[in-house]
């Protein structure tokens, strides 16, 4: 049977590849086109293939349960990619800088002169219950300004069409070489489609990661030692750390790898003796980075770690005390921020946020639990939040106890329809919701992955995308539109 | 190369083959058995004093019977060195290292790992006993054969060869120990037990792939001071103890900062070179085998504080 695009019905929500029942928006013409054409078995067998492919590869991620430990899982990954027409990704990647410009000078500011504070533009008293913001970094200044080397922020597409930045991730994001791999099977599933659109490349992240970390080493030297930080094998994103440090060509090393020596330099210990490190590109968090600044117990961290970046005989990427910005109180901020550092108006703008900390904010959150979506001001992963419209009476009850205890704590949003996203189930193609995580990567100059790791919620309704909890992921395509639109 | 994966890379070298050569040790006993009169046959016991397992294997609390000894040496999870137990440790630390190892040999490891887990009741039957050895013995050297035929000979082919061919000799002379823990006087060796001897020392050359090269490059004719020649000094068999000190040398050769380990290696190679093995009555290979047990753990410990992480700082440069 040939797959029916008749009764593809997204409801209210905007569909990334279809304008409506059966009619393909303008830069899906090609792709829609191929799947009139396609069998309904030849779908699922691509599918399959695809699987296998991921398999073969060794394309896994980590998941922790109690029973088992800790499996290797495939990565799950949909066929059919998502098309966003170039006109339209310009604008989002100019947003994309913009508002990372804005975040790494508010950090910088932050941690020295606080003006945004002394200008009355940034709360004071949010930054003191801020559970990120690292006193022990205060006074420094890393290369170049930055804090956040690597950012990963969400993005979401409303029923209207907007799009919104959803979070920024700023801590240790990760995802980007799932958006690598994801590519690399799409190639050897859609071959045709190849001919046909041309997708802009994106396979250059890993020398971009490269060049970007090698600028803000400390040691002007041609050729840095760069390094990468991984908590060990049992972590859940050990894929990606071995995948990066193979893909740059740099050493992936541990805590126990690396030393902080008498000059307050850290070395690698290394069978020909130890050997300088100059960058160090970070996949464990801030508390468990130096036992003798931070979590006495953790042995995933280098002592001493901490002495050689503020002597800047080393560099951190993300910097320590970057996450001050990953909160999502200060989200709500990252508009302002924007017009006060860069006199500029939002290019992307942010989901309507209620902050709970505020009165008049929280009174009408408390009256709304039934429409907003609550979510901790400190958590990833979608752990903590509660979606109003589809809780129960009594976990609303807790979670209002859980705001008048801790308003500071929470904020709401509306609860956005996202845009979906024709995704394979069973044989046929239905729609999905999907968001997006581009990377945007910071040190001398700026960058933005082309696109970048599309995560699709693949039970029906569903709107939770992440990976640890049931989602799934597609091959994100920046195209020329060639209608020129 | 990160003396971390070094580390990783040696062990996993190193319990490969002590998870081969423990099959090996279990074959050799078996044949021993069953070609040795009832009453003067040495039973399973020596077995444990030889793997230097005597603590573990008392937690226990069983006697050592055939079944008991058997199941300790393959499937006991408490037995640290069990055959389980080995394969699963160096698929732990291959498994930190999967960069450096090629694919096919990671996979033919799981491979192996999982036909032990789950073979080894069939493995403690009399029945099913050496099929299961066998599996393990082909298993190990199928993985030597990717490395050798597919593996990139940077640092890490050489830490996982010195790792295997000090396990290896190692292992050797805890085979060869079997024979000397036998209760038979070395008068009784010379006359009594003459022919049972020779084919005792066949059981021993077979368990460690070597009587056909034995008979072919020494003589048709087994017996004890020209087998123990050919184990201990034939340059050209890859199981006899000069052969795997030869291999690792060449190895640490190619490392940098390799003058203590260097030393350490010839120190015990000069130890095997001088001894006449013809002289040797039981207890004096009993002792020399010790010797030389003592010598390559001192190797061990010098390589380890030279180029691993633990539990030692690394020693500075030449």
């Amino acid at each position: 049977m040939r797959i029916d695009l008749t009764q593809y019905d997204p409801g209210v929500f905007y569909d990334e590849t279809m304008a409506g029942k059966n009619r393909a928006r303008s830069y899906s013409k090609e792709l829609v086109k191929l799947f009139r054409k396609m069998d309904e078995d030849e779908l699922s067998a691509r599918q399959t293939a695809a699987e296998l492919a991921i398999k073969e590869m060794g394309i896994t991620f980590t998941v922790y349960s109690e029973r088992k430990g800790t499996i290797d899982r495939n990565w799950p990954f949909d066929i059919v990619p998502r098309i966003i027409p170039k006109n339209e990704w310009d604008n989002i990647e100019a947003g994309l800088k913009q508002r990372v410009k804005a975040l790494n000078l508010f950090i910088n500011d932050l941690y020295n002169d606080q003006q945004i504070i002394n200008d009355g533009i940034f709360p004071a008293e949010v930054l003191a219950d801020s559970k990120n913001f690292r006193e022990q970094c205060m006074g420094i200044t890393p290369q170049h300004g930055i804090w956040a080397h690597v950012c990963g922020s969400d993005l979401v597409r409303d029923a209207n069409g907007t799009v919104y930045v959803l979070e920024d991730n700023l801590r240790v994001p990760s995802g980007v070489s799932y958006m690598l791999e994801n590519r690399e099977v799409t190639k050897r599933i859609f071959p045709e489609l190849f001919e046909t659109y041309a997708p802009l490349p994106i396979d250059d992240y890993p020398a971009e990661l490269h060049d970007m970390l090698a600028s803000i080493s400390p040691r002007k030297v041609k050729r840095p030692e760069v390094v990468v930080l991984t908590p060990g094998i049992y972590n859940s994103a050990y894929f990606e750390h071995a995948y990066l440090a193979h893909q740059m060509g740099a050493e992936l090393v541990e805590g126990r790898d690396l030393f902080v020596d008498e000059d307050e330099c850290v070395y690698m210990r290394t069978v020909a003796g130890q050997k300088k490190v100059d960058v160090i590109y970070r996949r464990i968090d801030d508390e468990f980075i130096d036992p003798e600044v931070f979590n006495k117990d953790s042995t995933l961290g280098v002592p001493g770690l901490m002495r050689a970046w503020k002597a800047n005989n080393v560099a951190l990427a993300n910097a320590p005390g970057a996450g001050v910005a990953d909160d999502k109180v200060v989200y709500a901020f990252v508009p302002d921020m924007i017009r006060y550092y860069l006199d500029e108006e939002p290019i992307i703008p942010n989901v309507p946020t209620y902050r709970c900390m505020y009165k008049d904010e929280c009174k009408y959150v408390l009256a709304n639990l039934d429409k907003l979506v609550v979510k901790p001001a400190n958590e990833s992963g979608g752990y903590g939040m509660m979606i109003g419209p589809k809780a129960s009476k009594s976990e609303r009850k807790t979670f209002a106890a859980l705001i008048r205890k801790h308003p500071r704590n929470y904020i709401a949003q509306p609860t956005l329809g996202i845009s979906t996203v024709p995704t394979i189930i069973g044989k046929t193609l239905e729609p999905r919701h999907v968001d997006l995580r581009p990377f945007i990567l910071s040190g001398k100059h700026t960058s933005v992955t082309t696109g970048g790791l599309t995560r699709v919620a693949m039970r029906k309704g569903s709107l939770v995308v992440n990976s640890s909890q049931g989602g799934g992921s597609k091959d994100t395509w920046i195209v020329t539109d060639s209608r020129g639109s | 190369m990160l003396s971390r994966v070094a580390e990783a890379i040696y062990w996993a070298g190193r319990y490969i083959e002590r998870a081969e050569n423990t099959a090996r040790l279990i074959r050799v006993n078996s044949h021993l058995m069953m070609d040795t009169p009832k009453g003067i046959s040495p039973g399973w016991e020596p077995l444990i004093s030889i793997t230097g397992l005597g603590p573990e294997f008392e937690d226990n609390k069983n006697a050592p019977t055939e079944r008991s000894v058997v199941k300790f040496l393959i499937g006991d999870i408490k037995n640290p060195n069990s055959i389980i137990n080995s394969l699963g440790m160096a698929r732990e630390n291959c498994r930190t290292v999967r960069e450096i190892i090629p694919r096919t040999a990671w996979q033919r490891l799981n491979k192996l790992y999982l036909f032990a887990k789950e073979n080894v009741s069939s493995g403690l039957t009399q029945k099913g006993r050496d099929q299961y050895l066998d599996g393990i013995i082909s298993g190990s050297q199928q993985l030597n054969g990717l490395f050798a035929s597919v593996m990139y000979q940077d640092e890490a082919w050489h830490f996982l060869r010195i790792g295997r061919d000090i396990e290896r000799a190692e292992m050797t002379t805890r085979i060869l120990d079997v024979r000397t823990s036998d209760l038979l006087t070395d008068a009784e060796e010379q006359f009594e037990f003459r022919n049972l001897k020779s084919v005792q020392w066949i059981s021993i050359l077979k368990s460690l792939s070597a009587y056909s090269i034995y008979r072919r490059t020494v003589h048709v004719r087994v017996n004890r001071s020209h087998a123990l020649e050919f184990l201990f000094h034939d340059a050209k068999f890859p199981r006899s103890i000069a052969h795997c000190f030869t291999s690792v040398e060449e190895s640490i050769g190619m490392l940098a900062n390799r003058d203590l380990p260097l030393k350490a290696l010839r120190m015990v190679v000069h130890k095997l070179d001088k001894q006449n093995m013809e002289d040797l009555r039981q207890q004096e290979l009993h002792d020399f085998i010790d010797e030389l047990q003592i010598g390559i753990r001192q190797f061990h410990n010098v390589l380890e504080k030279q180029y691993f992480l633990s539990p030692f700082q690394n020693v500075s440069g030449e």
